[in-house]
């Protein structure tokens, strides 16, 4: 009983966070638009030669989604502080964990949202050929997302409660998503070749030990961060 | 609001000095140490003097991923117990752990230039070293950003303990990415020539480390028995 309450909270929140994003539209519609936009600028400061665009291609798709992911972090907290949300959702009874799954569950699918934007676009400006394993790169990116957003989303609700909380979170988050970011494009660009070394399922099985690691260790952390 | 005038009173309190001895003792280790290696140990067959920047290279190596690893131990102490102290030796351990650390890579690159013939490269060790640095500063400046004493000292250890889970990964993703060090620089791969110069300088280096943590340490219960005072005053109390 009590884990299918808890499981309504997560769903609430989730809902909530979706519903505000929905209704404005403005948070999405700015960060998607800059991912594009961060994605043209890699195109054209590493371009016109075709082949170098299609080596970079994997490349720039991550950086532009880690670049303008970080700011959808902050967002999803900033909210809450600015309209004096926060100090009432922690007052709720209850444990905390489902306030942070909640944000994690909007966060997911926003980010995700985002993801497949800038593949879309990253696809038809980098001149990628769609690969026949199309679905195990679009797990890599699935579970590359997943290691994302969960440290982005933890770090954001210590950063946007803090000063200079623009330059914090990308300071505390990308040295943490080092090896997100090696295993998401080695893989991609295994995937998008041959493969011949079948490097991409070590590197998943990497991907996947690391969400979970990490998912395991912000869930016991949010307790302690949120309440400060 | 009371919560944080009454955490750990003795927090409060400005501690005794570190002993001015110790220090001493410390700095003369390193100076005795340095001399006697670079006096015993004969040119390296391929690398020639080069060599002796090893003597404080892989010893501050050492000592970074030392500190580092008191980050770990004293962030995951203070979320359990909740003792502002273990917090002030995170903090300093981070400090004299990035100091360290940032000489660990400038002292590699001023020896990767003429062994190697570039600065950087990309391999395991030198990169996940750099990440390392990279973690301890977002740690410090999520200090520096936050001006809330209990808040400040939750959220660093968080960052610190989940700072550390994540530098063996580090580590092994950039190793599977691309790897190219020479074998690691311990007793067991040296010539035994070199072994007891390097020994006396990681024992020397451990003291100044030591002696570094302690000192930052005293100065930060300094700066919270400042603080608690401020906030005592600002609440109308002595």
């Amino acid at each position: 009983m009590a884990f299918r309450d808890d499981w309504r909270r997560v769903r609430a929140i989730a809902m909530k966070d979706l519903t505000t994003e929905l209704r404005a539209k403005a948070g999405f519609n700015g960060v998607a638009s800059l991912a594009v936009t961060i994605l043209i600028l890699l195109g054209l400061a590493l371009g016109p030669d075709a082949q170098a665009l299609r080596n970079a291609a994997v490349g720039a798709v991550w950086l532009a989604t880690l670049f303008s992911g970080v700011l959808a972090f902050n967002r999803s907290f900033q909210v809450e502080i600015e309209s004096g949300a926060l100090e009432p959702l922690l007052l709720y009874p209850g444990p905390r964990w489902p306030i942070f799954a909640g944000k994690l569950l909007a966060n997911l699918i926003f980010v995700g949202l985002m993801v497949a934007i800038v593949m879309a676009v990253g696809i038809v400006l980098f001149g990628i050929t769609i690969p026949e394993r199309w679905v195990t790169l679009l797990a890599v990116a699935a579970l590359g997302v997943i290691g994302l957003v969960v440290l982005g989303t933890f770090y954001a609700s210590m950063s946007s409660r803090s000063r200079a909380r623009e330059v914090l979170l990308p300071l505390l988050l990308f040295p943490m998503l080092v090896p997100v970011l090696l295993a998401a494009t080695t893989a991609s660009k295994a995937l998008l070749g041959a493969d011949l070394m079948h490097e991409a399922g070590a590197w998943m099985r990497l991907l996947i030990g690391y969400d979970l690691v990490f998912i395991i260790a912000t869930f016991i952390a949010f307790e302690h961060v949120i309440e400060g | 609001m009371t919560e944080k005038l009454g955490t750990a009173p003795e927090a409060g309190v400005a501690p005794p000095p570190t002993s001015r001895v110790f220090g001493l003792v410390a700095f003369a280790a390193v100076i005795a140490a340095q001399a006697y290696s670079i006096m015993s140990s004969p040119a390296d067959r391929d690398m020639g003097h080069l060599q002796k920047i090893m003597y404080v290279h892989v010893p501050a190596a050492w000592m970074a991923f030392l500190a580092f690893f008191v980050v770990f131990i004293y962030s995951v102490r203070y979320l359990w117990k909740q003792n502002e102290l273990h917090d002030l030796i995170a903090a300093s351990a981070a400090e004299v752990g990035a100091v360290f650390t940032g000489l660990t890579l400038m002292l590699g690159m001023i020896w990767g230039r003429p062994a190697w013939g570039v600065w950087w490269v990309w391999d395991a060790r030198l990169t996940s070293t750099l990440v390392l640095f990279l973690i301890f500063v977002g740690y410090l400046a999520l200090r520096a950003f936050v001006d809330d004493s209990v808040q400040r000292a939750k959220w660093s250890a968080a960052v610190g303990a989940i700072g550390a889970i994540n530098v063996p990964i580090v580590y092994m993703s950039v190793k599977w990415w691309r790897t190219l060090h020479q074998p690691q620089s311990t007793p067991g791969t040296l010539d035994p020539a070199y072994t007891m110069g390097l020994r006396l300088n990681a024992i020397a280096m451990l003291l100044v480390l030591i002696y570094f943590i302690r000192k930052r340490y005293e100065i930060a219960r300094i700066e919270r028995a400042v603080e608690h005072l401020a906030e005592a005053q600002a609440m109308g109390g002595r």
